[in-house]
């Protein structure tokens, strides 16, 4: 599958509050609303200005901190296509396997906001259509391509009934 | 043929997977325990149905449900949410200490939930705090813990181990919350990410298990998947205290595979974490004088009887300053007890100090006890992330509970040991 959009730009650490602020939990059994509020704390206009098919492009250890998986629901809802960065907090990175937000572990230090991206999924291929570069991302984990291929964890166990590592 | 030893995460791996494993190996393994709270049930149990349908899950007498986080109730929409689990529950069979016994991970630990080697996983990511007994205890999102209920299975990759090997001789004053800051400043908030930390060394050693699960509880605060500590003399004696007799205590071979860091804490001063990152720890006296709104004593992390009895031993017949609000909030019910019937809660409100009753309280950050625009929090809590405790333009520095509570007479940040 071929992505296409912007990068928003983002440091290290941003954490599942940055994404998902604790003052928005009245909204969590609407998650449409509290996507409203997404990364707010790291960026207030990221909400409303970002467009369906766009990326967030961050440093190290993007996701640390609660296991909220509102987060990366959120960030899927928002109509972020993946998220790029150069590692993964561990919980935020399964949740967002399970939940069917791809990700991909890549060196972002050469991307800037607003660069125009093609991210070639299947293939680890990030495009850089702004700067002409190409970065390659690190693989995922078999069990975790697995889990994105078919959309997320509720589906991976409905289709095949059960897990095999 | 050279047969290197097992750490201790390796050991509760393989005996939870039914093979010999190693850090880097992919598994699925039994899980022994599970937890879930108000926040992060709904969609563990919107998981599960969408996986198993009406089915019942896969062992409820291996689920505990606790609500911690919007307690009691503080708006329609959680009292609603608190309502549909409650149901759950009863349709399951599932064991539910509902609004009425305090913060999820204490009980886990105090009802004997958990026990040395056991493969523990909680819908929360302080759950690591478990493995000051010698568990394997590691937070989950809620779609991962939705799979739980369903299989009693889930899949992981079996952790690197970070050996932290406290030793030397600890100040006055100076709290196991001083040292797991400094790790945490040492290594940074990625430093142990996907790896099992395990503390150990002389210091740790003497440590009371309060001392220890405050120090397994921010193992995650680090990037850790568990934060272990071998069992010794301490955990049985703790065991025996609240009852729990059958457990088979797993430790780590001599000749294990892990990566080492070491600390001597010899004339190291309490230890606190500036905003917004908890790796951005700095000594005590670097920030002596920083004005406070608001003192918090409570959370998972330093919210048991032996916290608070520290801090009320600074409180014991002083007034708070006039500039602050203190907020104390006992762990757990039982603890709240032992305070009640020692005393310490009447320190705390001849203080000027509000107590409430066992939950998350400020930590949480949408519920009670937020602080607003330009405020100061020092807080005895595990995150200082913008916004964790309200407003994104509050600031929040986290502390022990000899700090907090020495912050809470000045009115501004203080080294407890400049006003003993």
């Amino acid at each position: 599958m071929i992505l296409k959009g912007r990068a928003w730009k983002f440091g290290d650490d941003v954490s599942t509050d940055h994404i998902t602020p604790g003052r928005y939990y009245h909204l969590r059994s609407d998650l449409p609303e509290l996507a409203k509020h997404v990364m707010e704390d790291a960026n207030p206009e990221f909400a409303e200005k970002v467009r369906p098919g766009d990326f967030i492009v961050a440093g190290k250890n993007f996701g640390c901190g609660s296991s909220r998986e509102h987060a990366p629901i959120v960030i899927k809802l928002a109509g972020v296509s993946a998220v790029l960065a150069r590692s993964f907090a561990r919980i935020f990175y399964r949740n967002a396997i399970n939940i069917g937000l791809p990700l991909l572990i890549v060196d972002t230090d050469g991307i800037d906001e607003g660069d125009e991206l093609e991210v070639d999924l299947s293939a680890g291929d990030v495009k850089n259509i702004t700067k002409d570069m190409r970065i390659k991302a690190k693989p995922l984990p078999e069990v975790m391509i697995n889990i994105l291929n078919e959309g997320g964890l509720v589906n991976y166990v409905k289709k095949y009934g059960d897990m095999v590592i | 043929m050279g047969k290197t030893g097992k750490t201790i995460a390796e050991k509760i791996f393989s005996r939870a997977c039914g093979k010999d494993v190693k850090a880097g190996d992919y598994v699925l393994a039994d899980i022994d325990r599970a937890m879930v709270h108000d926040i992060t049930a709904p969609l563990a149990i919107k998981a599960f149905k969408e996986i198993a349908g009406d089915a019942k899950v896969w062992d409820s007498s291996r689920i505990i449900m606790a609500f911690d986080h919007q307690v009691p109730a503080d708006s329609i929409v959680a009292a609603e949410t608190h309502k549909k689990l409650r149901r759950f529950a009863e349709e399951q069979g599932i064991l539910n200490y509902d609004v009425r016994e305090g913060i999820a991970h204490q009980i886990m630990v105090e009802k004997g939930h958990v026990r040395p080697g056991d493969l523990v996983v909680g819908a929360d990511s302080h759950t690591c705090m478990y493995g000051a007994l010698g568990a394997f205890a590691t937070g989950i999102g809620s779609t991962d813990m939705g799979f739980v209920f369903a299989t009693g299975k889930l899949w992981f990759r079996v952790p690197e181990t970070i050996r932290f090997e406290v030793n030397g001789k600890l100040e006055k004053y100076v709290y196991s919350k001083d040292i797991i800051l400094k790790l945490i400043g040492m290594v940074g908030a990625d430093g142990a990410n996907y790896r099992a930390c395990e503390y150990a060394g002389d210091v740790v050693r003497k440590m009371s298990m309060a001392q220890r699960l405050t120090m397994s509880n921010m193992a995650i605060e680090m990037g850790g998947k568990a934060g272990i500590i071998e069992p010794d003399e301490e955990t049985r004696k703790y065991l025996k205290a609240i009852g729990v007799k059958e457990f088979e205590e797993v430790h780590g071979d001599d000749d294990a595979q892990f990566s080492r860091i070491e600390l001597d804490v010899t004339g190291m001063e309490p230890q606190v974490a500036k905003p917004h990152r908890v790796d951005n720890v700095v000594g005590v006296s670097e920030v002596e004088g920083t004005r406070a709104d608001q003192v918090f004593i409570g959370s998972c992390t330093n919210g048991r009887y032996e916290d608070l009895k520290i801090a009320a031993e600074f409180l014991d017949g002083e007034k708070i300053a006039k500039n602050v609000r203190l907020i104390v909030i006992p762990a757990s019910r039982s603890e709240y007890r032992r305070a009640l019937e020692d005393g310490l809660i009447d320190i705390f409100i001849e203080a000027g100090g509000i107590v409430e009753f066992p939950c998350c309280g400020p930590c949480m950050g949408g519920s009670f006890g937020l602080i607003a625009s330009n405020e100061v929090s020092v807080s005895t809590s595990n995150r200082n992330f913008i916004g964790r405790q309200g407003s994104p333009e509050g600031k929040i520095y986290l502390v022990s509970p000899a700090t907090a509570a020495a912050t809470a007479i000045y009115g501004e940040i203080v080294n407890p040991r400049d006003i003993r």
